[in-house]
């Protein structure tokens, strides 16, 4: 399974928290959120100054191009833990 | 006045302490607990300050301000997070994700059908979160 982080930030953005976390899985820029938009995940306004941005969001992808799992967190201090998302990702084999 | 101040500054322990240590792990972090057990103490401590001082309307206003600021950690993190679009025209369990492709860190294109059909990747877990600023 590969995971693919995406959220407004520039490649440079992320390439620095990559670099200082240590993250080695692509990180994607969707700079005017069209993505996000396709997902329906903008949360307007939610960023710092007012800015549009991704409400934190999981889906499990399988090689046909369907979701086979997802998680809509409904407070955005509470996400999957990597335990449920590995768990999901079995569930693919 | 000493009870006061301690407890307006476990206050402020309370808050700061979650919001930088407890929110670390989900035991902590779902429900901030930690800070409601040190806000009880706190107010306990206020409320037996403010019994004691002769300076009752400074000891008031202290009052206030911890109190304040309690209402406002506890609307934070009860309310506050869960203020989210409801995304009801999100990609269901069953559908098609929508296909993008998008610039990577080294602005390179990566396209979300070519992932989930690469050689060996066996699956894509899509993971959209609020970026770092």
């Amino acid at each position: 399974m590969t995971p693919v982080a995406i959220s407004v930030d520039t490649p440079e953005e992320s390439r620095d928290l990559c670099q200082r976390v240590g993250y080695t899985f692509p990180f994607l820029s969707d700079r005017n959120g069209d993505v996000i938009r396709k997902y329906d995940l903008l949360h307007k306004g939610g960023g710092e100054q007012g800015r549009d941005i991704s409400r934190p969001a999981e889906f499990l992808v399988d090689r046909t191009g369907t979701v086979r799992w997802r998680n809509l967190t409904e407070d955005l201090r509470i996400r999957a833990t990597p335990e449920t998302m590995l768990e999901a990702a079995r569930s693919l084999r | 006045m000493s009870r006061l101040i301690s407890g307006l500054l476990l206050v402020f322990i309370a808050a700061f302490s979650y919001v930088y240590f407890f929110s670390r792990w989900p035991v902590t972090r779902d429900v901030p607990w930690t800070a409601f057990v040190l806000f009880v103490v706190a107010l306990a401590l206020m409320i037996s300050g403010l019994r004691r001082t002769p300076r009752k309307v400074i000891a008031s206003i202290v009052m206030v301000i911890g109190i304040a600021f309690m209402a406002f950690f506890t609307f934070g993190t009860l309310v506050g997070t869960r203020m989210l679009p409801a995304s009801h025209g999100s990609p269901a369990i069953g559908a098609k994700a929508p296909d993008f492709t998008l610039p990577d860190t080294n602005h390179r294109n990566v396209t979300l059908s070519q992932l989930v059909a690469a050689p060996g990747a066996n699956g894509v877990l899509l993971i959209f979160y609020r970026g770092y600023w």
